[in-house]
């Protein structure tokens, strides 16, 4: 604490705050939650980047160069390739490559790759390559690419296929998986944490048990033996399925205690009984009164289930228990990288951990964010 | 005290019944069983069958009996001769497969706990205390930053790091020389020397969780009244942080040990597959592959089990720290 | 060198301001109060939630948040007869916290939660005699178990082992009076003890606050809403007004000869035995001002009935009406009472 600091300031009083304050007084609950929302920055910025990722998802096929099974010849393991501005024939304004040259150390007997130096590759955009579908269109052009050769932003992998596209293609399957997860989860969780929070009792009981026997088996371990139970013969919609079915047969428990609680607390407001007592039914009371009431939480705490999901598909699908190869996702792409033998010859093959690491980070932040709105009287 | 116990006791048998009916099911569900693949692997190999072992083996599991008469088999064999079955995969019962491995995973797994626990105690402490500061946004976004590494790609840079700039494998929890040696105070020691690597890979993905838990549950009780109160008897502010504030926000966080135990036991599970250590991991993979059915569900069995002993411990404790349920 | 303006007053609040810095902006909670204690004296310090009557009080240990700001002076004086300006004293130092625990006690609102609900009424009772008594822990004890007596907690030695949600809300506060007189204090602050008890308890808390006062011969500054409740425990009232004094005097002339508009509201919201059938308690029009703004003249103007033009833009001064009896209205100015106020 700090003595002797200002003598009392006089402000004047504006027309800003008082309407400011007025707008506060008149907010539904939606409102509140997006000012408070706008003023966590982080959140904000977090958001933003997610719709940014969504959007490169659903146009995978327009953003990346090649089709994710496109092999390359002469380019396997190739590593990223360097996108230059200057070389010895001096500055360019349009970025360009070197075309690369497969050799073989003689002293490792190891594939090495060389820049031929002498030619410039322009990178252009919206150029035309492989042919594609997207909602029914059928284009080829392609947000940036290089008129012969080929870029690989970041490297290829053992088949010579583009790591850049791939991860790009894989989101659409492990971002999606989150969400959809997610939202069986919420499913479950709030039928059976509102039934259990509301009836209370027996089935209170019984449904309590079963969440605490859920919860206490490791998941991963769980996950494991479910996985391990699909049948390999499965077709890769269907494994699809049953793995965020899997997800979500754990990932409800703490959505259910979560909706539980709130229900419970909300249940004996003041708000509910006088509902209660002015004879609304009890369909309509879980409509309009108890829902809206923790919407506002279950969305920020789905939020923060969403990262699980991923993290949980990607250690299985690394472990090879999850998603199968040929499907494209984060974590079938990082079962290249299960030995720190390849990871040292391929540092690249690390890449799709890395959006892993940035999804699941800015969906935390996000879900942070949205928990401090969701209780917008709070400070 | 003991009367509280002893309820808890009893209350866990029926979680470790449904867990262990949860468990069969689990090593039921997939179709067909390790033994008919065996079988007929032999036969398309043209090996000679060992019928007399087969039969023997279907005869003392029943395993040509209904699932439930399976699944009492198998119970009764656990309760009273601590028999878990037969692992057919490596064709030894599996209690003598999964001792020393779930011990393993127990090391691992609560020296990772230890570990997240003094990592988040004081980091914690000092953003609840600081908060809104420069040092607890970094903090808290370190914090941020370990939840989402996966544990794998953790385990798979530090392996990198250290053998693309140090020339060591820091794989396995044993150096090769003791790897089959019999247990000694040497093999302790190199197993300390080892368990490092695993206990910050693990330890890391939970150290956020606790730290967000602390900190909240620390800034609700430095704003509660009775802390003010402590201030105007004059008590220094350490003293003060450390006997009221601290003491009351650890009462929710021992409750935690109840879900961080079976947080580490599944990132140690797939931990071990990446760092090749001889825990319950990457046998029980292995195991689930191959439709080893004993010797899964024996493991999901126990590795579930371990964190009901790990809530009635931290329930336990909870009793030892806050009186008010003590009296209840 | 500190010097008192009044060689009797034992404490002196001169020109008190406290800001607290908030995300939304800056909180004006104290805008220039002068307040003082005569030794031996008790003062009532009364106004609507908000009007800084608390921060005022809790600056005077210096228990306010880390986000507070403030200027002034405290002076108290001590044992020794050194004058000692509390605000200037280090954050969280030795000596404010010697004199927290020797010679300035609290007792706050909340019973319910200002005791820790993990540690026993020993351990919380004992603590500061050991610190600042050099007390053991045994007779540190022995003396909780007597004062737990005095303030009239029946099976004393028993009790002292139990925790406080094995107290009722009403015993707490005894609990807490005891704390406050463990430390054998020269002043006590007693903020709103009351108003978080049953009205049952109300007078009993307080006869027990006047009689410790008595007996422990000390000074005491309490802390109300409640014109009532001041009435007969204390020797002079300060009504408080959007962190500033309005009007100061000995309770008598406070309530026989309420000079300023806000103490006439204040007194006639109370509800009267007397009053005639059918007649409504009246309250004072409007709510309080948003605090994040210091008003540029009186704070009350926008709900004082006599409110003139020059309210609005100048601050009045304090003026002396009678002996120890203060006001800081334009309707004074000069010192003599005009005709239409007096008889409103």
């Amino acid at each position: 604490m700090n003595a002797n600091v200002t003598t009392p300031e006089v402000i004047q009083p504006n027309e800003e705050t008082t309407t400011a304050e007025e707008k506060i007084f008149y907010a539904t609950q939606w409102q509140l939650m997006w000012l408070k929302f706008k003023k966590h920055r982080v959140a904000m910025a977090a958001g933003i980047i997610i719709i940014f990722m969504y959007l490169v998802a659903i146009f995978a096929p327009f953003v990346a160069p090649y089709d994710p099974d496109t092999r390359h010849r002469n380019a396997a393991l190739a590593p990223p390739t360097k996108i230059r501005f200057i070389d010895e024939n001096g500055f360019s304004f349009r970025p360009f490559i070197h075309p690369i040259k497969q050799e073989v150390d003689f002293t490792t007997f190891q594939r090495i790759y060389v820049e031929d130096t002498s030619r410039r590759l322009p990178i252009r955009f919206f150029v035309r390559g492989e042919e594609y579908k997207l909602f029914g269109i059928t284009t080829n052009i392609h947000l940036f690419g290089v008129d012969e050769g080929a870029i690989f932003l970041f490297g290829t992998d053992r088949l010579g296929r583009d790591m850049f596209t791939r991860i790009i293609y894989g989101s659409r399957i492990s971002m999606s998986i989150g969400l959809v997860g997610v939202f069986l989860s919420l499913v479950l969780g709030l039928i059976f944490g509102g039934i259990s929070g509301y009836y209370g009792g027996i089935v209170d009981g019984i449904i309590q048990r079963v969440i605490e026997v859920l919860r206490s088996f490791p998941t991963i371990p769980l996950w494991m033996a479910l996985s391990a139970a699909l049948p390999p013969d499965w077709s890769p919609v269907k494994v699809y399925l049953g793995i965020t079915v899997i997800l979500s047969l754990i990932g409800w428990t703490s959505l259910g205690r979560q909706v539980r609680g709130l229900v419970l607390s909300i249940k004996n407001e003041d708000f509910v009984v006088a509902a209660r007592l002015a004879g609304t039914s009890e369909p309509k009371i879980i409509l309009t009164h108890l829902i809206p009431s923790f919407m506002s939480h279950i969305i920020a705490s789905i939020t923060l289930s969403i990262p699980n999901m991923i993290l949980s598909e990607t250690s299985l699908s690394f472990l090879g228990i999850g998603l199968r190869p040929p499907v494209i996702s984060w974590g079938t792409l990082l079962q290249q990288a299960q030995n720190v033998h390849s990871i040292v010859m391929a540092p690249w093959l690390l890449i799709p951990g890395l959006f892993v690491i940035i999804f699941v980070l800015v969906f935390n932040f996000l879900g942070d964010g949205l928990r401090d709105a969701a209780d917008p009287y709070g400070q | 005290m003991l009367r509280f116990i002893s309820r808890r006791l009893l209350q866990m048998i029926p979680m470790l019944i449904m867990i262990s009916i949860i468990s069969f099911i689990i090593i039921q569900l997939p179709p067909g069983s390790y033994l008919h693949t065996m079988i007929a692997q032999m036969h398309a190999a043209g090996e000679q069958i060992n019928h007399e072992l087969i039969e023997a083996i279907k005869a003392r599991y029943s395993l040509d009996a209904p699932a439930h008469i399976q699944y009492f088999n198998w119970m009764k064999g656990i309760i009273t001769r601590g028999d878990f079955g037969y692992s057919f995969e490596w064709e030894k019962p599996v209690s003598l497969l999964i001792w020393e491995r779930l011990a393993l995973t127990l090391a691992v797994s609560v020296s990772s706990l230890l570990f997240s626990w003094i990592v988040a105690f004081p980091i914690a402490i000092y953003s609840a205390v600081n908060k809104y500061t420069i040092g607890d946004y970094f903090l808290t976004l370190l914090g941020f930053l370990g939840l989402s590494i996966p544990n794998f790609m953790l385990a798979l840079i530090l392996m990198y790091i250290s053998l693309k700039y140090f020339g060591t494998n820091v794989g396995g929890l044993f150096s090769p020389e003791y790897v089959m040696a019999p247990w000694s105070w040497a093999k302790f020691k190199d197993m300390l020397e080892h368990i490092w690597v695993p206990m910050v890979v693990i330890g890391t993905s939970g150290t956020a969780g606790l730290i967000r838990v602390l900190r909240n549950n620390l800034l609700d009780e430095l704003s509660k009244p009775y802390v003010v109160a402590a201030r105007s008897k004059g008590i220094g502010t350490i003293r003060l942080l450390f006997k009221y504030p601290v003491r009351l926000a650890i009462i929710p966080f021992i409750s935690t040990v109840g879900w961080t135990l079976p947080q580490m036991i599944s990132g140690e599970a797939v931990t071990a597959v990446v760092l090749g250590l001889p825990t319950a991991g990457p046998l029980l993979l292995r195991a689930l592959q191959s439709q080893d059915m004993y010797l899964a569900g024996s493991f999901t069995l126990l590795l579930a089990s371990l964190t009901i002993i790990g809530t009635l411990i931290s329930d336990i404790l909870l009793v030892l720290v806050d009186p008010r349920i003590r009296y209840e | 060198m500190n010097k008192m303006s009044n060689s009797n007053n034992l404490l002196e609040i001169r020109d008190l301001v406290v800001k607290f810095k908030t995300e939304e902006g800056i909180v004006n909670a104290v805008n220039g109060v002068n307040y003082s204690v005569p030794e031996g004296c008790s003062i009532g310090v009364v106004g609507e939630s908000g009007c800084g009557k608390t921060v005022s009080a809790y600056s005077i240990t210096r228990l306010l948040p880390k986000n507070a700001t403030f200027s002034g002076q405290i002076l108290y004086k001590e044992r020794n007869g050194k004058v000692t300006d509390t605000l200037a004293l280090p954050a969280e130092g030795k000596e404010i916290r010697r004199l927290r625990g020797r010679d300035i006690s609290m007792i706050f609102q909340e019973p319910m939660s200002s005791l820790s609900p993990v540690h026993t009424i020993n351990n919380q009772l004992s603590e500061a005699m050991i610190l600042f008594q050099n007390m053991s822990k045994q007779e540190a004890r022995e003396r909780s178990i007597e004062l737990l007596d005095l303030v009239g907690i029946p099976n004393p030695s028993r009790r002292v082992d139990e925790y406080p949600f094995q107290f009722s809300g009403g015993m707490r506060q005894r609990v807490m009076i005891a704390m406050a007189l463990a430390r054998n204090p020269r002043l006590l602050i007693a903020d709103e003890p009351t108003t978080a008890l049953d009205v049952t308890l109300q007078a009993q808390v307080l006869k027990l606050i006047q009689n410790m006062q008595n007996e422990f011969n000390l000074s005491m500054i309490l802390i109300t809403h409640d014109l009532g409740v001041v009435a007969h425990m204390v020797d002079y009232i300060y009504i408080m007004y959007l962190g500033r004094v309005v009007e100061r005097g000995k309770v008598v002339d406070i309530f026989d000869n309420p000079l300023h508009p806000y103490t006439k509201g204040l007194l006639n919201s109370i509800p009267k035995l007397k009053g005639k059938r059918g007649e409504r308690v009246s309250s004072i029009p409007g709510t309080v001002p948003s605090t994040y703004v210091v008003p540029v003249g009186c704070g009350f103007a926008a709900r004082c009935p006599y409110a003139k033009e020059q309210c609005f833009k100048e601050l009045p001064d304090r003026v002396l009406v009678e002996d120890e009896h203060e006001v800081s209205c334009f309707l004074f100015n000069g010192g003599e009472v005009k005709e239409d106020a007096a008889n409103a």
